[in-house]
């Protein structure tokens, strides 16, 4: 793979050599020693033009772990106002040898122009989106299934893809890269999603999208068995896209009593930070069938296989019984952890 | 002054003629001496002049994208004799003086006629009126009156603009784009294409509520509205019923605008950022068809030249706008002159005629006849070529039209009788 920009690049076997990858990845999550040495000697940096301390942390910890040297670059404030293009800034990163970019950026598309411009300068640097604007944030979508693969996988441990699942996502599609890239994900992966939001909410062209839309919780939440409440940004609320907060919970909160519509062990998602109160309620957000703790937790497993997928080829420094045994063509890095006092 | 005489040329794609120039006018061939300068023309068309109602030049405040010169030459390489300048300079041209300078700028410098186009408000900024009478009996003598980049929301303010030039015979350009539903972040059009790449949306209606209201207020006011860079089919319908109304309004669209799709977008390439944006297919078709049947009077390039580090953001934080005056021509031989929809007749008018008579240009735009200023472009119909950004005369690259295969048309412009460029010559 040579970058992660798009939900949508990712085929139903790569989705599955990424997820089953982060599998072996959370087992190390467990252990006391968690350092791997399998990206020993690469370079990520962490180039964030917008704040997102959960984002950024899941990375730097998920590179530690597999042993790169992970830098954070916060270049926030625009660059426009300082003078330095965009593509100033990346190119002055990327020129001083790192093996990969994992970029946020509040504008969508900004991980993309980065690729382009490097592919122009023949420099041969690995992009990972980490969110841009209101675009995509393919990392997100992959540790939310991986999430609800796990969770679906309890009562059906043979599940290979979410074929006739149906999964709600409801809120600010509009403005969410979670949402967009969640669609894209869930839909390779076979899942009947239903998007649910007011009107005002609804992206334009939705109804080009291989989802249901509906404006309806109540009706939508019986049927599901999963549903993602997607958080209501601060500044939605004064830009007249619903009357009230109050307004918006009574209509497309997951409420206390909206609870009990939603069929048993139907898994409640967020991919935080939430606003309690108001599009999820404290019941729901701690219900036995919240997975919102979950998805934290996948978050760096996500985030180690992909930055392994991307960065460590053939020539990864693998730990001996890391190689072979294991899925054709794949190489798990898991065999071995580095001792302690071993590692960078 | 000797003189030149240009042979074979076929006038307006009709009839061979001669064309024999001499002290910057049209002359009698049958008066020039046999060994005067002679240009073989056989096989190219003669157009008049070609004037440009939308320029922007970036002199005086950035240079360093473009000046009067190397604006006024790329101009001379796509066959204008004049440009209009607009008045989003820093300082902008909201003052006599202001206007004067660009005048001035171009007297100098140009390498064709530089017409200044005043501010509407002072700065630019919607609230007071520019210095408008000062600028129109002024040297400059402004008739053509524009906040272009931003739109006279205010409808008050647009109205005291439209009764207040008549009193010259001014004209108000609008920037057509209501704040309130496009707004600065507006970069896409709104539809599925902006909804997939999580930009935000620039919706037609924003344009056309905004042509319907000036069309009303050019009705209750007698005055003449002029409609900038028209990009949707919904406006084009509200210029059909202004003019079936006899409503003073005339129209522009750009070049990009008549080929160039929101397809171009998805690349999140700000080469093709541009305001309005580019529009899907059906209103490319729409404009094609207002332009053919007249109810949009005028090609107009809003040549935008960019400094690359003010394009290379990301794709709502870069400057919007793409070069268009060295191609204007080949696009509209591409899109209208060879599918049938345009006469060579038809070019003239929609690209000199029509556009120096909506700017009161008392030279420009002229019939290619005896006495006339001798402001003409030589035309090769079939010529065609890459275009490459490398070799324009603009000092700036936002060219959407590089390595795209385009005709080549213009073999030859001349301004008052001096050739300003010429294919090949040095």
């Amino acid at each position: 793979m040579r970058h992660l920009l798009s939900a949508a690049d990712l085929d139903l076997g790569e989705i599955g050599v990424i997820l089953d990858l982060a599998e072996e990845m959370a087992q190390v999550l467990h252990r006391p020693v968690k350092k791997l040495p399998a990206l020993r000697g690469r370079t990520a940096v962490n180039l964030f033009f917008e704040d997102s301390t959960r984002t950024r942390s899941s990375f730097e910890i998920a590179g530690k772990w597999l042993s790169a040297d992970v830098i954070n670059i916060s270049a926030k404030g625009s660059s426009v106002s300082k003078g330095e293009s965009l593509r100033d800034t990346v190119l002055t990163v990327a020129a001083m040898g790192v093996d990969a970019l994992i970029i946020r950026h509040a504008a969508s598309g900004a991980p993309w122009q980065a690729a382009n411009w490097l592919a122009e300068q023949d420099l041969d640097v690995h992009v990972l989106n980490a969110g841009d604007g209101t675009h995509e944030h393919p990392t997100q979508a992959l540790l939310d299934s991986f999430t609800l693969r796990r969770h679906f996988r309890t009562a059906d441990p043979d599940l290979s893809d979410f074929g006739g699942r149906r999964i709600a996502i409801v809120g600010d599609v509009t403005h969410s890269r979670v949402a967009r890239s969640n669609v894209a994900l869930l839909t390779t992966l076979g899942a009947d999603v239903t998007i649910v939001a007011p009107p005002t909410l609804l992206p334009s062209g939705v109804s080009t999208w291989p989802v249901t839309v509906s404006s309806d919780l109540d009706a939508v939440l019986p049927e599901m068995d999963a549903v993602m409440m997607l958080r209501v940004q601060r500044e939605r609320m004064s830009g007249g896209y619903f009357p009230t907060p109050r307004e918006y919970t009574v209509g497309y909160g997951l409420t206390r009593a909206r609870l009990g519509l939603l069929r048993s062990g139907a898994a409640i998602c967020h991919p935080g930070p939430m606003n309690r109160g108001l599009e999820i309620s404290a019941d729901a957000a701690d219900a036995a069938n919240s997975l919102i703790l979950d998805q934290v937790a996948a978050g760096v497993a996500v985030r180690m296989s992909v930055l392994y997928e991307l960065l460590g080829g053939d020539d990864a420094d693998l730990p001996v019984g890391g190689r072979g045994g294991q899925t054709a063509g794949h190489h798990l890095p898991v065999g071995q952890s580095v001792p302690e006092g071993v590692g960078v | 002054m000797s003189g030149v005489l240009v042979t074979g040329a076929a006038l307006l794609g009709g009839d061979q003629a001669d064309l024999y120039v001499v002290d910057g006018r049209f002359a009698d061939p049958s008066s020039a001496d046999a060994d005067v300068e002679r240009v073989d023309a056989a096989g190219l068309i003669a157009l008049p002049g070609l004037v440009d109602l939308h320029t922007h030049l970036r002199e005086p405040g950035r240079e360093d994208a473009e000046t009067v010169e190397t604006g006024t030459l790329a101009a001379a390489r796509g066959g204008y004799t004049a440009v209009l300048a607009m008045a989003n300079t820093k300082p902008v041209t909201d003052t006599g003086e202001a206007a004067e300078h660009v005048l001035e700028l171009g007297r100098r410098h140009g390498a064709c006629q530089v017409v200044p186009i005043g501010a509407v408000s002072k700065g630019l900024a919607g609230a007071e009126l520019a210095e408008l009478g000062l600028m129109a009996r002024g040297a400059a003598g402004v008739r053509v009156f524009s906040d272009d980049g931003s739109c006279v929301a205010d409808a008050r303010l647009m109205r005291r603009a439209l009764e207040y030039v008549r009193a010259f015979d001014g004209c108000i350009a609008q920037h057509a784009q209501d704040p309130a539903l496009a707004g600065p972040d507006a970069c896409c059009h709104e539809g599925e294409i902006s909804g997939r790449l999580g930009l935000p949306g620039w919706p037609s209606a924003a344009e056309a509520t905004i042509v319907a209201r000036d069309v009303a207020l050019a009705e209750l006011t007698g005055s003449r509205v002029h409609v900038c860079h028209v990009s949707t089919a919904e406006t084009v319908d509200v210029l059909r019923w202004a003019k079936g109304r006899g409503i003073d309004v005339t129209a522009e669209v750009t070049p990009h605008h008549l080929l160039l799709t929101t397809d171009e977008v998805t690349s999140y390439d700000p080469t093709y950022k541009v305001n309005p944006p580019l529009r899907p297919s059906e209103h490319v078709e729409a404009v094609r068809e207002a332009l053919a049947d007249g109810t949009i009077d005028a090609v107009a390039t809003d040549h935008a030249p960019h400094a690359r580090h003010d394009k290379e953001h990301a794709f709502v934080d870069a400057r919007p706008g793409m070069l268009g005056l060295e191609t204007a021509l080949a696009v509209v031989i591409e899109v209208m002159v060879r599918p049938g929809r345009l006469s060579w007749a038809r070019v003239a008018e929609v690209m000199s005629i029509t556009p120096g008579r909506i700017a009161r240009l008392a030279g420009q735009g002229r019939p290619l006849s005896v006495g006339e200023p001798a402001n003409f472009v030589l035309v090769d119909p079939t010529a065609r070529a890459v275009v490459d950004r490398e070799t324009s005369a603009s000092l700036s690259r936002n060219n959407p039209w590089h390595g795209r295969e385009l005709p080549d048309p213009v073999a030859a412009t001349y301004w008052n009788g001096r050739a300003t460029y010429r294919r090949g010559a040095a």
